[in-house]
């Protein structure tokens, strides 16, 4: 994604969220989700089977 | 008093036990180190002065015994002390109320007899690996205190490090017990997750919070968990299996171990220091192979996804009503936690679980696997990015490259320092629920003095 797609993900989630998000955290907002989004890729990444459970069990 | 500063807990519960010296000049002793070493090393966020007192004439009177007896200890504060509000390293918490009763792991230490001296500077939520904190200022590394203690159990470091106590507890949620062992130089425990109860503490990552001790002796460390072990049912993730003593087993050496050295990625990105750690402690316990954990760079991706989503689940009531009061490193994290979609982090989820099935197998043929902790030792305070293989990086969250694999799948970790002009640790790793493997080889390596919390100058 680029900075402005970042920016307008970032304003529409904050919106949603009802965070208000000074000008001056927008910068390492972008950068952190940048990262996210990079490792949540890798992981996107590795094909599992549609059968794959996760990791945390619950018991009734 | 020097000598006392540096006495491990077990001999000094001895001495108290023997008649040599009592539990109340242990406790005035170190309240008066704590006094004049702790402004230089910030460890300390609160002291328990009147509450050790009491705890160590109950001591002195006998109506208080036990392995520990006597022995002082801190806890990071994101442990409830009753008393105080647990401020988990913020400044928002700190109008919480105060705690109403001691975490579960404080009131199993004080069982034994240990006496609670204090609480611990941290990282803000955990949320950290430098042991900074915007509000406290940063907890400082004895072996050079114009550096990180590492974090986010950075005041647990440094208290034990700095001779403050032989003993101190922190959470690893990614690496916040290993980080600091390594920076600091001391021998750490992750536990198997699952293991220790998290009862009385503040949360960070439900999926991946661990609870452990820190200490100057695998002895201590080894005792330590032993008198923490055992289920709780008010933590639901705390597994119903009974205490499995670790210390008579201590000195069993290396027969029969099969221990390999992580390879591929836990070979790539460090300084030439993390690698020649690895190095030494590999050739004391006649390592000769590597093994490959698959996947590695995938998992620590996973780790971070979940971590990064669940904290920001966690904290999005107080980043609606109260951003500005948080450290701006951890929340413009948190905010983009926030903002993670939920799939991406269902999948890190299933594949946690595929991650977990692949080193299972790898267990099959090893019985222990050696890796590095830190990629780097201690980096200075106030240090933002460093240069791994020649691209240039964040610190705050690189310094967990090596340790959030393997707590993502919650496998028991000893960290074990080696010596150094600054320390480092190598991570001892072994399958889960076989803390007793990774404390054996942490005593071997201590035994041949492969491995040593080495005192720091002037301290």
């Amino acid at each position: 994604m680029t900075d402005d797609e970042l920016d307008a993900y970032i304003g529409a989630s904050a919106a949603l969220l009802g965070l208000g998000v000074r000008p001056e955290w927008q910068a390492p907002i972008r950068a952190n989700l940048s990262v996210t989004l990079r490792m949540a890729a890798l992981v996107e990444g590795f094909s599992l089977p549609d059968e794959a459970e996760p990791a945390p069990v619950y018991e009734a | 008093m020097h000598e006392l500063a540096w006495q491990t807990a077990t001999d000094t519960a001895a001495a108290i036990a023997s008649g040599a010296t009592t539990a109340r000049a242990v406790t005035e002793a170190t309240l008066a180190r704590i006094a004049s070493r702790d402004q230089v090393l910030n460890a300390f966020t609160d002291v328990t002065a009147t509450r050790a007192r009491a705890r160590a004439e109950a001591v002195d009177a006998g109506t208080v015994t036990g392995p520990l007896a006597g022995v002082p200890f801190a806890v990071k504060n994101l442990f409830d002390v009753a008393g105080l509000p647990t401020r988990a390293g913020s400044l928002i918490n700190r109008d919480r109320p105060a705690a109403t009763r001691d975490a579960v792991l404080i009131e199993r230490l004080e069982a034994a007899g240990a006496i609670l001296i204090g609480a611990l500077n941290m990282g803000e939520y955990a949320y950290d690996f430098t042991g900074e904190n915007r509000h406290d200022g940063a907890s400082r590394n004895p072996h050079d205190t114009a550096r990180m203690s590492g974090g986010s159990s950075g005041g647990s470091g440094s208290a034990v490090a700095g001779g403050l106590v032989p003993l101190a507890l922190g959470s690893d949620t990614n690496g916040s017990i290993r980080v600091p062992s390594s920076l600091c130089g001391l021998f750490g425990l992750k536990p198997t997750f699952g293991r220790l109860p998290r009862t009385g503490s503040f949360p960070f990552v439900s999926s991946l919070d661990h609870l452990g001790p820190f200490a100057r002796s695998v002895t201590d460390l080894a005792l330590a968990y032993d008198v923490m072990q055992g289920h709780d049912e008010d933590d639901p993730f705390c597994a119903e299996r009974s205490a499995e003593a670790v210390l008579p087993g201590l000195d069993f050496g290396l027969g029969g171990l099969r221990i390999a050295r992580a390879g591929g990625y836990f070979r790539r990105g460090m300084m030439p220091e993390a690698a020649a750690a690895v190095d030494r402690v590999c050739a004391a316990l006649g390592v000769t192979e590597d093994v490959d954990i698959p996947e590695a760079a995938r998992a620590r991706a996973a780790a971070y996804l979940i971590t990064t989503a669940e904290g920001a689940a966690l904290h999005l009531g107080r980043l609606r009503t109260r951003p500005a009061d948080f450290d701006p490193d951890v929340r413009d994290r948190l905010i983009a936690g926030a903002m993670v979609p939920a799939g991406m982090v269902i999948q890190a989820q299933k594949f946690r679980r595929w991650f977990r099935a692949a080193v299972l197998r790898l267990f099959e043929h090893v019985d222990a696997i050696v890796a590095p902790a830190t990629p780097c030792s201690a980096p200075l305070i106030g240090q933002k990015t460093f240069v791994l293989d020649g691209m240039e990086l964040l610190v705050r969250p690189n310094m967990g490259i090596f340790t959030q694999p393997i707590s993502f799948i919650g496998l028991p970790v000893v960290a074990v320092p080696v010596a150094g002009a600054m320390p480092m640790a190598v991570q001892v790793i072994a399958p889960p629920w076989r803390e007793d493997i990774a404390l054996r080889i942490a005593r071997f390596l201590e035994a041949s003095d492969a491995a040593v919390a080495q005192r720091p100058k002037e301290w």
